[in-house]
């Protein structure tokens, strides 16, 4: 055949559905008595930016460590880049870059060898280690601690080095256990911005979070799991949607006439909520309830009204705060 | 960085979801940091058999004299207990790193559950590890054996097998060390290592033979793993080799084979729970 000549046998095959990168139907986790994660199942897209929410010790990073292939599971099924975690785990493991809920730098290393070693753990050629750290250490904005060592880094500088490292072996999907815990703002905005760029790039991102702010920045679509269990699922806009009104009314009275002030609120709006600092009154019309409010002789010290986020979603789903 | 998919060499052994055959890796890492370890320490623990062998082999020896080997023939006390020490030396380079230093990665460093999350199986980690360790116990080694040709206490020709001996050695020695410490998880039980390191390095036919302990207590030692590493090397730099050192290396191929399944068990246990 001429070189160039099309092949006639080339097979053409077009995907119309993509195929789901993790696949999991009833996973569970059990640490002998206590289920930590009781029957989850979920399904992540490639592309797709997918988030789990929940308060501490839901078993967000429960389902995280059986997805990234270093817990077994103890029933269910999961399918991670169409193998099992169970008989692949290096090869799973391989496509994947983890950013743990704890860093675990390498200390006795400096910031850029951290790069190259992980690079290495994954058998890539030292050379393009290299490469790649020098990469890495521009996108993480570090590149003028290339040699510090790792002790002497900020939380927000160590956070930065944690992701770069995780995508030394260019990964397919990645997984992020609470990003931004423990960071200030600043930092924080400047880590979403990082990973927004990932998104834009195609990356698959898996987080975990308990800042309502961040699901709804950096997720797609995301569950909410509670004890193990996930209470809902959709995009953020239609969780809030279908969960919550379109508006709150945060009232304060003292946290002592609160619960006084709440049962006379009784009726008003789609709903009443009271905790123990404030009372919430859900309302398609904040400042209609506010009018009413006034009617009815109360006058809250404190008042506001804003928009329904996921906290309310999540408080609606389980009769808890998100943040204890 | 890229979203491209390149995806890396994924590598396909027998044991796949323990091995990724990239132990090298790991070795790699424990040569890096050694850089900023303290070096006082490493070389400390190389001179410490060499005090023994002054203090003892020359100094006492000069009292003592010549000793006769089972074999009947006398060679100066010096030379009798240079090859134990040079088995000695071996034993505490591998045990080091394999014992403190794997104990404060396994519980303070978090290194472990970093290397787990690449596509590194606990098989690589623990090989990695090991062969790190050991490298310490040959170096030592090495550096030990030189000074005992210096002062020509090598009487044989097969001394120079005592480099793959002293290889075998420190390869049993860290295995069994990572393999013992991956099961430590108090400072306590790390003591109880010191405590039968220290008899069995004093007793194992080290500086005097096993024939003045009472039947009991020689079983005893020929069963733990120093006794057949004196042996062994003894054996070499006398030229005195004989069906026993066929037992000394089966004896250390074994404690290889059970320490590296033992440590790559309990590595997953740890950190693939
Ligand atoms: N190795 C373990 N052994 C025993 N119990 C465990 C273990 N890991 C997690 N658990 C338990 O499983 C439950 C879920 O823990 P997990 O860490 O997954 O929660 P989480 O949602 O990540 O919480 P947080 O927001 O605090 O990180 C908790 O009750 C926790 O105590
Ligand atoms: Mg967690």
């Amino acid at each position: 055949m001429k070189a160039g000549a099309p092949c006639p046998y080339r097979a053409v095959t077009f995907r119309l559905v993509p195929v789901p990168v993790i696949t999991a139907t009833g996973l569970t986790k059990r640490y002998g008595e206590l289920v930590a994660v009781a029957g989850i199942d979920l399904e992540v897209a490639p592309g797709e930016s997918f988030g789990l929410l929940g308060p501490n010790g839901a078993g967000k990073s429960t389902t995280m460590r059986m997805i990234g292939a270093v817990s077994t599971r103890t029933s269910g099924d999961l399918q991670v880049l169409g193998l099992d975690p169970d008989t692949h785990g290096p090869e799973i493991r391989s496509q994947l870059g983890v950013v743990p809920q704890e860093d675990n730098l390498d200390t006795e290393l400096r910031v850029r060898d951290n790069l190259i070693v992980y690079g290495r753990y994954f058998g890539i050629p030292r050379a393009e280690c290299g490469r790649r750290a020098d990469e890495l250490l521009a996108f993480a904005q570090l590149e003028e601690k290339s040699k510090a060592k790792v002790d002497d880094l900020s939380g927000g500088m160590k956070r930065r080095l944690t992701i770069a490292r995780a995508l030394v072996n260019n990964p397919r999907v990645l997984m992020l256990d609470e990003p931004t815990t423990g960071l200030d703002p600043q930092a924080r905005h400047v880590l979403w911005d990082r990973l927004f760029r990932l998104k834009e790039r195609g990356t698959t991102l898996v987080l975990t979070t308990h800042y309502m702010d961040e699901a709804e920045q950096l997720c797609d679509r995301l569950v909410v799991v509670d004890e193990g269990r996930i209470m809902a699922e959709g995009s953020p806009a239609s969780l809030i949607r279908e969960h919550s009104s379109r508006e709150v009314v945060e009232l304060r009275f003292g946290s002592r006439r609160n619960e006084a002030a709440a049962e006379r609120l009784e009726g008003l709006g789609d709903r009443v909520e009271t905790l123990p600092d404030r009372v919430l009154v859900y309302a398609g019309d904040g400042e209609a309830v506010l009018e009413q409010v006034a009617r009815l002789g109360l006058h809250p010290t404190t008042s506001l009204v804003r928009r329904s986020s996921l906290e309310d979603v999540f408080l609606r789903l389980t009769g808890r705060s998100l943040i204890e | 960085m890229t979203a491209t998919t390149t995806s890396e060499p994924t590598r396909t052994g027998g044991v796949r979801a323990l091995y990724s055959g990239n132990a090298g890796a790991v070795l790699g890492r424990g040569l890096l940091a050694a850089r900023s370890s303290t070096w006082v320490v490493v070389v400390s623990g190389f001179f410490e058999p060499v005090f023994f062998l002054l203090a003892m082999g020359v100094g006492l020896g000069t009292y003592i004299g010549d000793v006769a080997l089972p074999s009947g023939r006398e060679i100066p006390y010096a030379a009798y207990i240079a090859p134990a020490l040079l088995a000695v030396s071996a034993m505490n380079g591998a045990v080091y790193d394999s014992t403190w230093n794997v104990f404060f990665k396994m519980h303070f460093g978090k290194l472990y559950q970093a290397m787990m999350a690449t596509s590194l199986g606990p098989l690589d980690v623990a090989l990695g590890e090991i062969g790190y360790a050991l490298l310490r116990g040959v170096v030592y080694a090495t550096g030990f054996l030189t000074v005992m040709q210096l002062m020509g206490l090598n009487l044989s020709w097969t001394a120079i097998l005592t480099l793959p001996a002293v290889l075998l050695i420190a390869f049993g020695f860290a295995s069994l060390g990572m393999a013992v410490t991956s099961y430590m998880s108090t400072f306590q039980q790390m003591d109880w290592i010191n405590f039968v390191l220290l008899p069995m390095f004093l007793f194992s036919a080290t500086f005097f033979p096993l024939s003045v302990y009472p039947e009991p207590l020689q079983w005893l030692i020929q069963a733990l793993p120093l006794w057949h590493g004196v042996e062994l090397i003894r054996g070499l730099t006398t030229g005195e080799l004989d069906g026993a050192t066929a037992v000394h290396v089966g004896y250390y191929a074994a404690l290889v084979a059970i320490g590296v399944v033992v440590t790559t068990r309990r590595l997953r246990a740890l950190f693939l729970d």
